[in-house]
């Protein structure tokens, strides 16, 4: 396929949002349970949420940009019995809304402990909304790996793998933000927030590593002979109809050379992971925030050569007629 | 029900193009606008068609043989296209199973074009909408025109009746006859999109001559009858009593 800036922009932006707002809920639900101090709501749980809600925000912007007609977007939601884009329709604004109100009552301190059990636990108004925030942010992450493995004949992306890497993938970004963010605004959980980066970026590494690996290995179903429904092994084309190209010669496919998708490949495979985890390591070490901040930044620039490298490496089966101007 | 589509017998497309230039002309004048034709007599000319003619070379020379293979919509019975559309814009009619796009619903997102898996939807570049075969279903049903015209462009220009028209679900239908009789087939079963639109192989017509009927022999039917040790080249015995 060709990637569109568009939805690589779109996914990873939200991957982040969605990561920063888990990770904050985390932190939260941690210290109901009394296994983390309770931070200060205004600059941490509510200033957390509010950067979250600007990277869902930018998401949305970017995803405007592959629409030929936004101005009826809204018409998006109303199949949601059978569409998964239609369901993601649907998901990011509710997962917006929560966060929103998630950040806003904190900010506020609109919350109330409801209940406090014997042993000290307290389940407060906000992690109520929080658990809400997240089961919508999961159904996102869901909806937004379902639009790609719901194709089926899009052999490298019909696999529950790429719904996996969606979750695994934006989940690390954001929690790597967090613990950039925390080392500002609540410099005791960078290390919480760190060794979580750490599980995450070393299981994001193995599901992502898993499908580089099945794409290499695929079998196509569709080919020539099934395509034209002629039995032969020897099937050229030579000539698709026209002359100037078409948007099927120009959406499917990202006219790039094997070499550029291979330096693409190994380019995110160490801007994704080691990297970043290098940085990490020393910003906890130190303390440093900055260098938190730059392990996110260089993560990010990875993920969206990963990204890039996920749209191109699917191969539609319609490319199989237009090959030969 | 019904399920309206077309047959395309390709041991007798020539490639000619004729149903590609009607069907453009037939639909960018058309009550839903035009379609898009960017540089037409330019270097790199680009647009939106329905319906393409591609051509494929089949073997290895000498052994070699072209096909000419028109392309559109194939109005599949099941459409993978059609349940991925977040707006409802794509839909198929129940009443003749045609699949449309309402392009007054669509946002141009491209999924139901990712959703096919055979090229044949493209958004048009100007109006931002999915287009796609309509099956020229505005000329089907008007009655201002003659009957014998309320077929496909397409089907009404190719010169060497390529194209067949017809409902494949009624078992009477000449295009289910061809079906049935001449071997049509769909495109890429293996998706399970159950295409309407069925294509005719190339087929030969051969002609077996044995060498008893170039060379003259007695009936076959007394073989094992003793022969008269004769030259074939003699009059044999059928040439004085067969006439
Ligand atoms: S050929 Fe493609 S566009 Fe047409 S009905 Fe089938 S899947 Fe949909
Ligand atoms: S491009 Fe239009 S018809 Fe196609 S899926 Fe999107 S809204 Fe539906």
């Amino acid at each position: 396929m060709h990637p569109a800036f568009s939805v690589i922009f779109l996914t990873t932006l939200i991957g982040v949002g969605q990561g920063l707002f888990l990770a904050i809920f985390t932190g939260q639900s941690y210290s109901a349970v009394e296994l983390l101090p309770l931070e200060d709501s205004v600059q941490f749980y509510g200033t957390g949420a509010m950067i979250a809600l600007l990277f869902l925000t930018a998401g949305l912007i970017a995803s405007v940009f592959h629409l030929g007609h936004p101005e009826r977007a809204w018409r998006a939601a109303s199949r949601w019995r059978t569409s998964w884009l239609s369901r993601e329709v649907i998901a990011l604004p509710l997962v917006m809304a929560l966060v929103l109100i998630f950040g806003l009552m904190h900010y506020f301190g609109w919350d109330t402990v409801l209940f406090t059990s014997k042993t000290g636990a307290r389940l407060q108004l906000t992690l109520i909304v929080g658990t809400l925030g997240a089961i919508a942010t999961f159904a996102l992450f869901l909806c937004t790996g379902m639009i790609y493995a719901a194709i089926k004949f899009l052999q490298e992306w019909s696999s529950p793998l790429t719904v996996i890497n969606y979750l695994l993938l934006g989940t690390m970004s954001g929690f790597t933000l967090a613990t950039a963010f925390a080392s500002y605004a609540a410099p005791d959980l960078t290390h919480f927030f760190g060794i979580w980066t750490t599980i995450i970026t070393f299981a994001a590494f193995l599901s992502r590593s898993a499908s580089l690996i099945r794409n290499a290995r695929i079998k196509f179903k569709s080919s020539m002979q099934t395509a034209l429904g002629i039995r032969h092994t020897q099937i050229q084309q030579k000539s698709m109809g026209f002359m100037g190209g078409s948007v099927n010669t120009r959406d499917f496919f990202h006219h790039k050379t094997r070499l550029f998708m291979r330096s693409i490949k190994w380019l995110f495979l160490v801007l994704v992971f080691p990297l970043p985890l290098f940085f990490l390591w020393v910003g906890m070490e130190t303390g440093n925030g900055a260098t938190l901040l730059t392990a996110f930044i260089i993560q990010y620039i990875g993920l969206l050569a990963e990204r890039w490298l996920f749209f191109a490496q699917a191969n539609h089966p319609q490319n199989l007629y237009y090959q030969t101007v | 029900m019904t399920q309206l589509a077309l047959v395309i017998d390709l041991n007798v497309c020539v490639g000619c193009h004729a149903c590609v230039t009607s069907c453009k002309e037939w639909n960018t004048s058309g009550p839903a606008g035009f379609m898009s034709d960017d540089n037409p007599y330019g270097p790199a000319p680009t647009g939106t068609f329905f319906n393409r003619v591609q051509t494929y070379e089949v073997g290895e020379f000498p052994n070699t043989e072209t096909v000419h293979f028109p392309k559109s919509c194939l109005h599949c019975e099941d459409p993978p296209c059609v349940p991925v559309c977040p707006t409802g814009a794509s839909y198929k009619r129940e009443e003749d199973g045609i699949v449309l796009v309402d392009y007054d619903k669509c946002i141009g997102c491209r999924y139901c074009s990712w959703a096919c898996p055979y090229g044949v939807r493209e958004i048009d570049e100007h109006q931002k909408v999915m287009k796609k075969c309509t099956l020229c279903v505005d000329r089907i049903y008007d009655e201002s025109l003659p009957e014998a015209e309320r077929k496909p462009a397409c089907v009404l220009s190719c010169p060497t009746s390529a194209r067949m028209f017809g409902d494949v679900h009624d078992p009477q239908s000449a295009v289910s006859i061809a079906i049935r009789e001449e071997g049509g087939y769909a495109l890429m079963p293996e998706w399970g999109t159950k295409p309407s639109n069925h294509y005719l192989p190339r087929r030969k017509t051969r002609m077996h001559i044995h060498e008893d009927e170039l060379i003259r022999a007695d009936n076959p039917l007394k073989k094992e009858q003793r022969e008269h040790a004769a030259p074939v080249e003699a009059p044999t015995l059928d040439d004085s009593t067969s006439w």
